[in-house]
């Protein structure tokens, strides 16, 4: 499979990833984080949140999976980091919530390093700044 | 009381090793959804290179949310980690983690501000073989909410 050629400049389209109560279950499970404010309702209203919110560790491993699912390939990532500014609610409810990744190509490098720029929007808001990924191309 | 800036630049004990397990990383990656062959399959792992399945990107949390024990809880710092908000989070790589990776996790402070009333920790974990290997650096930096809102 040939890999697309990015230039500066480049959008990337957007992909929607729905996130439900049991997302979050299992992420807990799978990360070790089992921070109640990820799962129980009475915990999270206790500290003033909404109701129950994903991790933000969660919604940086979906800008993962954006960048990767863009790129096509598993292994394409070198350097990631966000910064997280709002939290992302879950409802209780089948259909849970989504949120929508897209990008911008920041900068292609010589040597084949390219920076994704991204924005992460939960029901039109930013829940990620500084969202930056880098990968290498081969 | 804000906390004490005297911390810059404590480093933690190595922990021990941690065996990065083949069914560990499919656990992770279906917990985030991710189906991708390069992370379940290891004949395709093999195929690119690798000696067994790869890790995703943010896989490492599960080492470094672990090690971060070490600085929470130590009582020196005297960190209040119920008014703890997970402010950046950064993983920078040398190579990807495969299963059969054994790592180790040197955890620093490397800063503390204080702005506004709150606290806020840049925590670094070298994630790196037994051998010395570096293989993944974790930033993670926290904001401590102070009690004034």
């Amino acid at each position: 499979m040939s890999e697309m050629a990015y230039e500066t400049g480049q959008q990337l389209p957007q992909q929607t990833f729905r996130v439900t109560r049991a997302d979050l279950v299992r992420y807990a499970g799978a990360s070790g984080d089992f921070n109640p404010i990820h799962w129980s309702q009475r915990t999270a209203e206790g500290v003033g949140l909404p109701g129950v919110i994903a991790h933000g560790m969660y919604t940086m491993a979906l800008a993962g999976r954006a960048v990767t699912n863009w790129v096509g390939r598993a292994d394409a990532v070198l350097d990631i980091g966000v910064r997280f500014t709002r939290p992302v609610p879950v409802p209780d409810t089948d259909g849970g919530t989504s949120v929508d990744f897209t990008a911008v190509i920041k900068s292609v490098s010589e040597d084949g390093l390219v920076t994704f720029d991204l924005t992460a929007t939960c029901g039109g808001e930013k829940v990620l700044a500084q969202a930056r990924v880098v990968i290498r191309q081969v | 009381m804000p906390m004490d800036q005297s911390f810059i630049g404590r480093t933690y004990p190595p922990t021990e090793p941690y065996q990065v397990g083949r069914e560990k990383i499919r656990e992770f990656a279906d917990a985030i959804g991710a189906p991708d062959d390069l992370y379940h399959d290891v004949a395709a792992a093999h195929a690119a290179g690798y000696r067994d399945v790869v890790a995703p990107p943010t896989f490492p949390i599960i080492l470094s949310f672990a090690a971060m024990e070490q600085i929470v809880t130590d009582p020196e710092l005297g960190m209040d980690y119920s008014r703890v908000v997970h402010g950046d989070q950064r993983f920078s790589y040398r190579r990807p983690i495969v299963a059969g990776d054994e790592l180790v996790v040197v955890s620093s402070i490397d800063d503390i501000t204080h702005r506004g009333g709150h606290d806020f920790l840049t925590t670094r974990a070298e994630l790196s073989t037994p051998a010395g290997e570096p293989v993944v650096t974790v930033v993670c930096k926290l904001v401590v909410r102070g009690h004034g809102e």
